[in-house]
C-alpha cells in the first residue's frame, strides 16, 4: 500500500472513531438517564399529585405547567416573531434598519439564560406584579418569549429567503396584492420551515431552567389560571434533586423530558424535510 | 429557416387586418435607467391585437427588460425609472392613477423558468381567480378546466389535478404556468423566453400553443431562437444595445432587412 493511500485510510478511522464518539456520548447519557429512570414511568406518575415536595408521589402539575407555559409562550411568541421576519424579508430591502433588527436578534440569542430570568425576575415579577401576579406562568411565558423570539424571527426569515422569488414575481404577475402573495402563497410555502423553528423553540422552552427558576415560582399545585405560579419538568427535577434528593423522582422525570425532547426533534427535522422537499 | 417556413409566415402576414387598427400597446419614446445606467433609449414600437410579436436580439439588448415594463414587472427593482410612455388601450400605464394590480390582470406574464406554485395542478389554476375574489367551487371548476384546454395540458393533467405540480414535467409545469395566466382572462400575454428551458418537443408544443393563443390574445414574445420567432411571430422587433434597430413584419424582417445590422444577426454573424 502506498504512503498516499495509508495515510487516507488512517485518516478516514480517525474521524469516523471521532463521529461514532459524539453518537455515544449522547447514547450513554439517553441510555444512563433511562436506565435510572424509566422504570419509574407509570401511569400513576404521569397523572398524579407529588408528595412530600415531589420527593414521593407523580409530577402531573409539572406536565400539566409545561403545557401552559409552551402553549402561552409560542401563542404570544409565534405572531410577532413571524410577523417581524416578514416585515424583513418581504416589505423591507436590505437597510439600516433591518442590518438593526438582524443584529439585535442575534445579540439576544447570545444572552446567557439566567440573564434573561433576571430581567424577567425584576421587570414581570416584581415591576409588574399587579398585572402578572408575581411569579406566574403569565410572568414566566414572557420572560420565555424574549428568549425564543431570535430563534423564531431567524428560522422564518430562512424559510421565507428560501421562497424563490420567481413565485413571487409569478404570482404579482397575475395581478395579486402583495398581503395576497404573501398570505396566498409564501407563508403557505414557507410554512414548514416556520414550524421548525416553533418546535426548536418550543423544545428551548421545555428544557430551560435558569430563567424559569426566576420568574414560575415552583408551586407544587396544578396551576389554575395565568397568574398561578407552576414549575415545568425542567424545573422539577432540579428541585426535586437539589431540595430532597430524590433521585429516582429525579431521572423518571428526566426520562420523560428527553422522550419529549427526542419527539420534537423528530417533528422538527420531518417539516424540515417537508420543506426541502416542497422546492426540488 | 426552410422556404416553407417562410412561406408560412409571409401568408400569415397577409392573413391580418391591414392599415387603420388601432395598436393595443404603443410605446412611445420609452426610457428606463437603472440608477445611472440606461438599459433602454427611445424605444418606441406599436403592437397589434391578436398577433404574435416577437422580441429579438442578443442577450443583454433590453428585449426582456422592455417586456417587463409593458406588465410593470420592473416596478419591484429598486432603483429602476422610467420616461416616456407605454399605452395600453389609450391608457398610460405609467400613469399615477393606473392600479398596477388592476393592469397586471390585463397583461399576464409567463417567464422564462417555470415557475408553478408550490401546490396542486388545480389550486395554481385557481389561485388567480380566488385571489380575485371568485369562491363559487363550480365556476372555478370551469376555470380550471377551459384554462387547462387552452395550454392544451387538460389530457395529460386531468386525472391528477389534485396531485403536486411539481411533478409534472418542465414543459408541462410550462403550459401550466400558461394556463395560469389565461385563468385570470387577460387581453394581453407577454412571454419572456418561454421555451429556453424546455426540451424541442415541448418547445414545439409550446410554439403550436402560441399560434392557437393568439386567436384570443395579442402576444408579445421575447425569445433568443430566430426560428422560432420567424415560426411563430407575424411581426419582429430587433433590439440591439437598448434600443430597436428595426420592426417591422416577420417575413420583412427575416427576407428583406432594411438594416446591415439585422441582417447580421439574422444571418447569425453576431449574437
Amino acid at each position: 500500500m502506498s504512503k498516499v493511500n495509508r495515510n487516507q485510510n488512517i485518516a478516514f478511522a480517525f474521524f469516523s472513531a471521532l463521529g461514532i464518539l459524539t453518537v455515544c456520548i449522547l447514547l450513554l447519557i439517553i441510555a444512563y438517564i433511562f436506565v435510572q429512570g424509566i422504570t419509574k414511568i407509570s401511569f400513576d406518575f404521569l397523572f398524579s399529585n407529588p408528595r412530600k415536595m415531589g420527593a414521593e408521589g407523580g409530577i402531573f402539575p409539572a406536565i400539566v405547567g409545561t403545557i401552559y407555559l409552551v402553549l402561552t409562550t409560542m401563542i404570544i411568541a409565534a405572531p410577532i416573531g413571524v410577523g417581524a421576519a416578514i416585515y424583513l424579508n418581504e416589505y423591507t430591502s436590505r437597510g439600516r434598519i433591518t442590518d438593526m433588527i438582524r443584529f439585535a436578534t442575534e445579540a439576544l440569542a447570545g444572552i446567557p439564560s439566567i440573564v434573561f430570568g433576571l430581567f424577567g425576575f425584576a421587570f414581570f415579577v416584581i415591576l409588574l406584579k399587579p398585572i402578572t401576579g408575581g411569579w406566574s406562568i403569565l410572568s414566566a411565558s414572557l420572560t420565555g418569549v424574549t428568549m425564543v423570539l431570535p430563534t423564531i424571527v431567524r428560522t422564518a426569515e430562512e424559510a421565507l429567503k428560501a421562497v424563490p422569488d420567481s413565485l413571487r414575481e409569478g404570482s404579482l404577475a397575475l395581478g395579486t396584492t402583495k398581503w395576497q402573495t404573501i398570505k396566498g402563497l409564501i407563508l403557505p410555502a414557507a410554512m414548514p420551515g416556520i414550524i421548525t423553528g416553533i418546535i426548536l423553540s418550543i423544545g428551548r422552552v421545555i428544557g430551560e431552567t435558569a430563567a424559569f427558576l426566576l420568574t414560575l415560582g415552583g408551586s407544587l399545585l396544578i396551576p389554575q389560571s395565568l397568574f398561578d405560579g407552576s414549575r415545568t419538568l425542567s424545573l422539577h427535577l432540579y428541585m426535586v434533586a437539589m431540595e430532597t434528593g430524590a433521585m429516582d423522582v429525579a431521572f423518571g422525570t428526566a426520562s420523560v423530558l428527553i422522550i419529549l425532547i427526542l419527539l420534537i426533534n423528530f417533528a422538527a427535522s420531518w417539516f424540515f424535510r417537508r420543506l426541502i422537499k416542497r422546492f426540488s | 429557416m426552410t422556404v416553407i417556413e417562410l412561406q408560412r409566415a409571409s401568408k400569415s402576414e397577409q392573413g391580418q387586418g391591414g392599415a387603420g387598427d388601432v395598436p393595443q400597446i404603443r410605446s412611445k419614446n420609452l426610457n428606463l435607467f437603472y440608477g445611472d445606467f440606461q438599459a433602454l433609449h427611445d424605444i418606441s414600437l406599436d403592437v397589434p391585437k391578436n398577433q404574435v410579436t416577437a422580441l429579438i436580439g442578443p442577450s443583454g439588448c433590453g428585449k426582456s427588460t422592455f417586456l417587463r415594463t409593458l406588465n410593470r414587472m420592473n416596478d419591484l427593482i429598486s432603483g429602476v425609472s422610467i420616461t416616456g410612455e407605454v399605452l395600453i388601450g389609450g391608457q398610460n400605464i405609467y400613469d399615477k392613477t393606473v392600479d398596477v394590480v388592476e393592469l397586471r390582470k390585463k397583461i399576464g406574464m409567463v417567464f422564462q423558468k417555470p415557475n408553478p406554485f408550490p401546490m396542486s395542478i388545480y389550486d395554481n389554476i385557481a389561485y388567480g381567480p380566488r385571489a380575485h375574489g371568485l369562491k363559487k367551487k363550480s365556476r372555478i371548476m370551469e376555470i380550471v378546466e377551459r384554462s387547462l384546454r387552452q395550454a392544451a395540458l387538460w389530457d395529460e393533467v386531468k386525472d391528477r389535478l389534485h396531485s403536486s405540480a411539481m411533478g409534472l414535467s418542465g414543459g408541462q409545469q410550462q403550459r401550466l404556468c400558461i394556463a395560469r395566466v389565461l385563468a385570470v382572462e387577460p387581453e394581453i400575454v407577454l412571454m419572456d423566453e418561454p421555451t429556453s428551458a424546455l426540451d424541442p418537443l415541448a418547445t414545439l408544443k409550446v410554439e403550436e400553443l402560441v399560434t392557437e393563443l393568439k386567436k384570443m390574445y395579442t402576444i408579445v414574445i421575447v425569445t433568443h431562437n430566430m426560428q422560432q420567432a420567424a415560426r411563430i411571430s407575424d411581426r419582429t422587433a430587433f433590439f440591439l444595445n437598448g434600443k430597436i434597430v428595426e420592426a417591422d413584419e416577420t417575413a420583412k424582417i427575416f427576407t428583406n432587412p432594411k438594416h446591415k445590422q439585422t441582417n447580421d444577426y439574422i444571418s447569425g454573424r453576431f449574437g
